[in-house]
């Protein structure tokens, strides 16, 4: 990995923030309707009185949730890579989303849970425990948590987990609609008074997660140079891994489970700022609002008039990503 | 001579008989499940009224209960289970690898896709499903092959590259089945997990006549296969060509595989499960592959006579050998050894 100068680690923060800023942009203007810019302007200030208009400020909150949600599976992925060592290691191929929506849709079906609050807090219950599991999982046995063993862990439980889910939902035809399309992963229907309750959520799982930067660079250099420094290993690892689930249950909850942004986006970090983790992390998290935002549109545009739901796109770009860092890393147990 | 007889251990004795009475017994309980599948559903029929309605004795009560209903179901739970089994297997014991079933690497995963592509987008039905599945699934195994070969393509690398490219394709299915206005939703989910209802004879032929041409042909390389497991040098020694061979099961089992999942679905982890489970069965190699299609045919049909009758709501067979399989595909990681373990 190249050595990162101090000019150069600016120059990734500016790179990405403009990347963010163009990704709003994008995100509020191109869409399946084409809209001009005169009743764009209309629809950001809330005036809402042509089609164009209204359609732009459908954009908003949209655009909000892609940037909150990206932003939190770029930050989780980028933190779950560092504890567990394994640059496959994504909140989606782990598992952990599934199980976000596993909890989610067990407490629409049989509690009848509602309100965007309630989600939230089964989202992250659903994450921990799932998370927790797939790491015994991948841990057990002869090699410790190799980057295959832990991610067919995560792929079994996936499938598990989604036997389950269609196991609750099918006898369910009233609400086997609204799951089907939650579960694929979209932000087409977001608005802000389920938004708002979920943003001291990602606000806690945002400071956890940065603040582990420390503990994960010296994570990097192994555990027991890591316990050498002077690092209580083991509290910082559960201060990072709370962080990451809180973040991972959030955005599950907002959108359904999304995969791939998590793995993409801390690589690409990487490239660009070397390994130091309290580069990373931040980088990480503007880089998947980004990736989200930008999927987004993207999935407005390939399709028109229809829209693809944005888990579909980051699947798809995703996943060559994927194979591609499977081909050129030499890792543990490849 | 006691102390002979202690040295070799009963199941190695006579490992012949041994096979024999386990293959046996696998055919006399998928022959069972059938006959259970036929004779019980909501009400159970006297075996007479199940003979006098399949044999088409006019005026037979149960004649389309038994014959249009419950026997297509039957008929093409136990092909697909066969073709399942088998294909699964092939794959396992090529690659030297049980994670390396064509559930997992992506194999099932490019078959549905390509069906649900070809039903949906291009409105074709019948055997033209079936080819466009089976030229994805050679496709995506071609891409795969490809894509892993760097130092040897048995290993590790190629199943993290075959989850990939599932999620990929699970990708293109999921979009296609969302856009598709005629479709029903749940029923989208039913097939997305591989279900056996609606199930018409009609759909059980293609299957069937796979199983014959692709099953044959998995029969005539057996040997070499076998062979090919001691690796590719011994092979060669042998007078096995090992690419050839390789080529030919790949084939076959991809043509089982695609073919059953253009009918049914993926019917998840059916492919996965059936070889280990046969060679926990049956001492040595010899008899794996009849015996991993019928653990397939069992668990296929099994899986769906609980899921229709035996769970408070009704489920897709795909639900029930997920739920099953999942749990044996993370025994199967915490067992693992570090090159993936062997069949």
């Amino acid at each position: 990995m190249m050595r990162a100068e101090r000019p150069h680690r600016f120059a990734g923060f500016a790179i990405l923030l403009g990347l963010l800023v163009l990704t709003v942009g994008l995100s509020l203007t191109v869409g399946a309707r084409a809209v001009p810019w005169d009743e764009v302007w209309a629809g950001l200030l809330g005036q809402i009185d042509s089609i164009g208009a209204a359609a732009v400020a459908v954009r908003v909150p949209r655009t909000a949730l892609a940037v909150l949600a990206g932003g939190a599976l770029g930050l989780a992925g980028a933190v779950m890579q560092g504890i567990s060592r394994n640059p496959l290691a994504d909140p989606g191929i782990l598992g952990v989303n599934a199980g976000a929506a596993l909890f989610v849709v067990i407490g629409i079906a049989w509690f009848d849970i509602s309100g965007a609050q309630n989600f939230l807090w089964l989202g992250i219950a659903g994450a921990g425990l799932t998370a927790v599991f797939v790491y015994l999982v991948g841990a057990t046995g002869q090699g410790g948590a190799t980057p295959l063993k832990l991610t067919l862990a995560g792929t079994a439980t996936s499938v598990a987990v989604s036997a389950f889910i269609i196991a609750v939902v099918l006898p369910r035809n009233d609400i086997a609609g609204s799951v089907q399309s939650w579960q694929v992963g979209g932000v087409g229907g977001a608005r802000f008074d389920t938004l708002l309750p979920a943003v001291p959520f990602a606000v806690v799982g945002l400071l956890l997660s940065l603040a582990s930067a420390r503990v994960l660079n010296a994570l990097a250099l192994g555990e027991e140079l890591a316990t050498g420094l002077g690092q209580s290993v083991a509290l910082g690892r559960l201060m990072a891994a709370a962080g990451a689930v809180v973040l991972c249950g959030t955005a599950t909850a907002l959108c359904g489970p999304i995969g791939f942004v998590g793995l993409v986006v801390p690589h690409l970090c990487r490239m660009i700022a070397g390994v130091d983790y309290k580069l990373v992390l931040p980088l990480s998290t503007l880089a998947g609002a980004s990736m989200l935002g930008l999927s987004d549109v993207l999935g407005r545009v390939v399709a028109r008039p229809n829209e693809l739901d944005v888990g579909i796109v980051t699947a798809f770009v995703g996943a060559p990503f994927f194979i591609w860092t499977v081909r050129n890393n030499r890792m543990r147990g490849l | 001579m006691s102390d002979m007889s202690l040295a070799t251990p009963r199941a190695y004795r006579r490992p012949s008989t041994r096979r024999i009475q386990v293959l046996a017994l696998l055919t006399a309980l998928v022959a069972g499940l059938i006959l259970l599948t036929l004779s019980c559903g909501r009400g159970c029929l006297a075996p007479g009224d199940v003979f006098a309605a399949l044999t088409g004795a006019p005026g037979a009560d149960a004649s389309f209960v038994v014959s249009e209903l419950r026997l297509p179901r039957a008929v093409l739970g136990l092909v697909a289970g066969l073709s399942f089994g088998l294909g699964g297997v092939a794959f396992q014991v090529m690659l030297r690898n049980p994670l390396a079933s064509p559930d997992i690497i992506g194999i099932s995963a490019s078959a549905g896709a390509a069906a649900v592509f070809a039903i949906v987008i291009l409105s074709v039905d019948g055997w033209l499903v079936s080819l466009i599945a089976v030229v994805a699934g050679l496709g995506v195994a071609l891409l795969i092959w490809t894509l892993s070969a760097r130092r040897g393509a048995a290993g590790a690398r190629l199943i993290l590259i075959g989850i990939g490219i599932s999620a990929m394709l699970d990708s293109i299915t999921s979009y296609v089945l969302l856009e598709a206005p005629a479709w029903d939703r749940a029923e989208a989910l039913r097939w997305l997990t591989g279900s056996l209802n609606g199930a018409q004879l009609t759909q059980a032929i293609p299957v069937a006549g796979a199983l014959l041409i692709f099953g044959g042909l998995l029969a005539f390389t057996a040997r070499d296969l076998e062979a090919l497991r001691l690796g590719d040098d011994t092979a060669q020694a042998l007078g096995v060509r090992a690419d050839g061979t390789r080529l030919r099961v790949t084939l076959a089992a991809v043509g089982l595989v695609a073919i059953a999942t253009a009918a049914t679905g993926p019917i998840a982890f059916v492919a996965f499960l059936s070889g280990p489970i046969a060679a926990r069965l049956l001492p040595g190699a010899k008899g794996l592959l009849l015996g991993a299609a019928l653990v397939g045919a069992f668990l296929v049909i099994a899986g769906d006579f609980v899921g229709q009758f035996l769970l408070p709501a009704r489920l897709p067979v795909g639900v029930v050998t997920g739920a099953v399989g999942a749990p044996f595909l993370l025994y199967l990681i915490i067992r693992a050894n570090k090159n993936g373990g062997t069949l």
